[in-house]
């Protein structure tokens, strides 16, 4: 592991600051993916910032009925919000279905959403990846790739690269149009976090639009008002990533889709809002049919890859039973 | 880098002088021989290096020394107050809930947050009514409660009953 200066700031300010002044630098949240990565050698910080005392470990309401997560409120806490969990289930149950009671009570909302992705490959400094090593080439593509993406990918090119991202929590929080609160070099913004992952295209060296030194402090979530919920297939029963996941909700009003928000994990480098079946589905009657047309629509772009193919049919019947699901706790 | 930091261990305090780069669990063993907690495989995803920071359970692999200087930190070695096994390390032998032992400590880490966590409400993956107010550790609760501890020895069929009979003495388990 590279040698590293350890930080505390007074504030968000002073943090912001001292990473900016750093191009090396890196924030910390709980660590648990930092940390694994500069063990590994595939991140090399030469400061870190521990922000986990800066940023607020409080979720608060909003006014709309909304609520803020704080940047440091551990992923255990706030999967076991009584908030999150009436409001938000589809939420807590992607935070249940992520990692071990170990690491959730260590890591943070602002960490979990910038995790990296689990290609092996990336992980393995003596392999090309273009992500790691720019220009060195996606040894994914034509090797070990049964669980990478089936969409959005670069197939080709020195922007090659068809990692998924691992986190459970942001797929729920795409499909809840979450806007991730951030303060930078250059002051705050908010992000509406459809536009902070990003998929590989000409540069997968780059997971979100972020610039460096921004800082995650909260996460606003607004009100939805109907039912949600998330479903996760796996390799094992439990303390495992997804091969691919379904964050849905579903309004019904006299058997018809009166709203719905679909979101797919594991299926691309970024949370894949899925608004092709969400558009075939808005005034459609509620049924397995209609489901299941909406799931084709947006899986006729899946482009799988060798090993991968079976991605698809999970998706669409992962996609299928969430919404089924739901007209039944709905009625 | 050289840093100095007070790490506050099953209720002593040890003022340490450790490079930036070490590890909550390399400072326990490698510095303190406090050797209780095991390294399995060093990137958080077997357990056995579970401890509690101030009571909540995490895993010392991933946690660098220097950010601890703060907190209570509490080994398997540290639950048996006074020299007397904690009720957990009784129902282990009582259940022959090892074989080789290399991942008990943090088995019993582990299974103590968990309780805790249980006591507190919180639901699990397995949960089926997210809204209930009390937790029942069912042996498929605590399975995916556990989920994070691996036995290469697959001493499961017992440690999911060792658990069981201290999650029924301490009211979370009907
Ligand atoms: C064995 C194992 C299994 C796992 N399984 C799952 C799983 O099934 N599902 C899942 O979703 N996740 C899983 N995880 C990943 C886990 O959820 C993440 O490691 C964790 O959420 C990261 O949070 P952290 O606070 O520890 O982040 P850190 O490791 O501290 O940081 C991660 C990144 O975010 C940056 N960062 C941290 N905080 C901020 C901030 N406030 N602002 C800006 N940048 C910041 C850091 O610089 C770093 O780049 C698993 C991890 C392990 C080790
Ligand atoms: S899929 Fe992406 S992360 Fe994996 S080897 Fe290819 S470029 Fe690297
Ligand atoms: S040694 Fe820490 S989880 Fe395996
Ligand atoms: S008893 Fe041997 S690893 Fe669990």
């Amino acid at each position: 592991m590279r040698e590293f200066r350890y930080e505390r700031a007074d504030d968000v300010d002073g943090a912001v600051a001292l990473l900016a002044a750093d191009p090396d630098g890196a924030f910390l949240g709980g660590g648990t993916n930092l940390v694994d990565l500069m063990k590994l050698g595939v991140a090399t910080p030469d400061l870190l910032v521990d922000v986990r005392q800066l940023t607020s470990v409080e979720v608060t309401g909003l006014p709309d009925g909304g609520l803020r997560i704080g940047a440091a409120v551990p992923n255990a806490d706030l999967a076991a919000d009584r908030r999150v969990r009436e409001r938000f289930p589809v939420l807590a149950q992607a935070l249940l279905s992520g990692a071990s009671g170990q690491l959730r009570n260590r890591a943070t909302t602002g960490g979990n959403l910038l995790q990296r992705t689990r290609c092996g490959y990336f992980t393995d400094v003596t392999k090309p990846c273009n992500k790691r090593a720019p220009g060195s080439g996606c040894g994914a593509l034509e090797g070990v790739h049964r669980n990478h993406a089936i969409l959005g990918q670069t197939l080709d090119g020195p922007g090659a690269c068809v990692a998924t991202h691992p986190s459970d929590m942001a797929v729920a929080l795409v499909a809840l149009d979450a806007v991730v609160q951030v303060v930078g070099p250059d002051g705050e913004r908010g992000i509406p976090i459809r536009e902070l992952h990003r998929l590989p295209d000409d540069d997968p060296s780059r997971d979100t639009t972020l610039r460096h030194g921004e800082l995650i402090t909260a996460v606003d979530v607004p009100v939805l008002g109907f039912a949600s919920r998330y479903r996760k297939a796996r390799e094992r029963a439990s303390f495992a990533f997804a091969l691919v996941s379904v964050a849905a909700a579903l309004r019904v009003e006299d058997g018809v889709v009166a709203d719905v928000r679909l979101a797919l994990g594991g299926v691309a480098h970024a949370p894949w809002r899925a608004t092709a079946a969400e558009a075939a589905l808005r005034g459609q009657p509620a049924t397995e049919e209609a489901f299941g047309a909406a799931a084709d629509a947006e899986l006729a772009a899946a482009t799988p890859l060798r090993d991968n193919g079976f991605k698809v049919p999970l998706a669409r019947n992962l996609v299928v039973r969430s919404l089924l699901d739901l007209v039944e706790v709905a009625r | 880098m050289d840093t100095e930091i007070t790490l506050r261990v099953d209720g002593a305090a040890h003022p340490l002088t450790v490079d930036t780069r070490t590890t909550l669990l390399d400072a326990l063993r490698e510095r303190l021989r406090n050797t209780s907690p095991k390294k399995g495989c060093d990137h958080g995803q077997c357990g056995a290096c579970t401890v509690l920071l101030d009571g909540r359970r995490v895993n010392s692999c991933l946690v660098l020394a220097v950010t601890v200087d703060d907190a209570e930190v509490t080994t398997s070695n540290g639950l048996a107050a006074d020299g007397q096994p904690h009720r957990l390390h009784r129902s282990f032998v009582e259940h022959d809930a090892f074989q080789c032992g290399y991942c008990t400590p943090g088995q019993v880490c582990s299974a103590a947050g968990m309780l805790a966590e249980a006591q507190a409400g919180w639901p699990s993956h397995v949960t089926a009514d997210l809204d209930a107010e009390d937790v029942d550790l069912t042996d498929a609760e605590i399975r995916e409660r556990m989920s994070g501890n691996l036995c290469r020895c697959a001493a499961y069929a017992n440690i999911v009953p060792a658990v069981a009979a201290v999650a029924a003495v301490e009211g979370v388990r009907r």
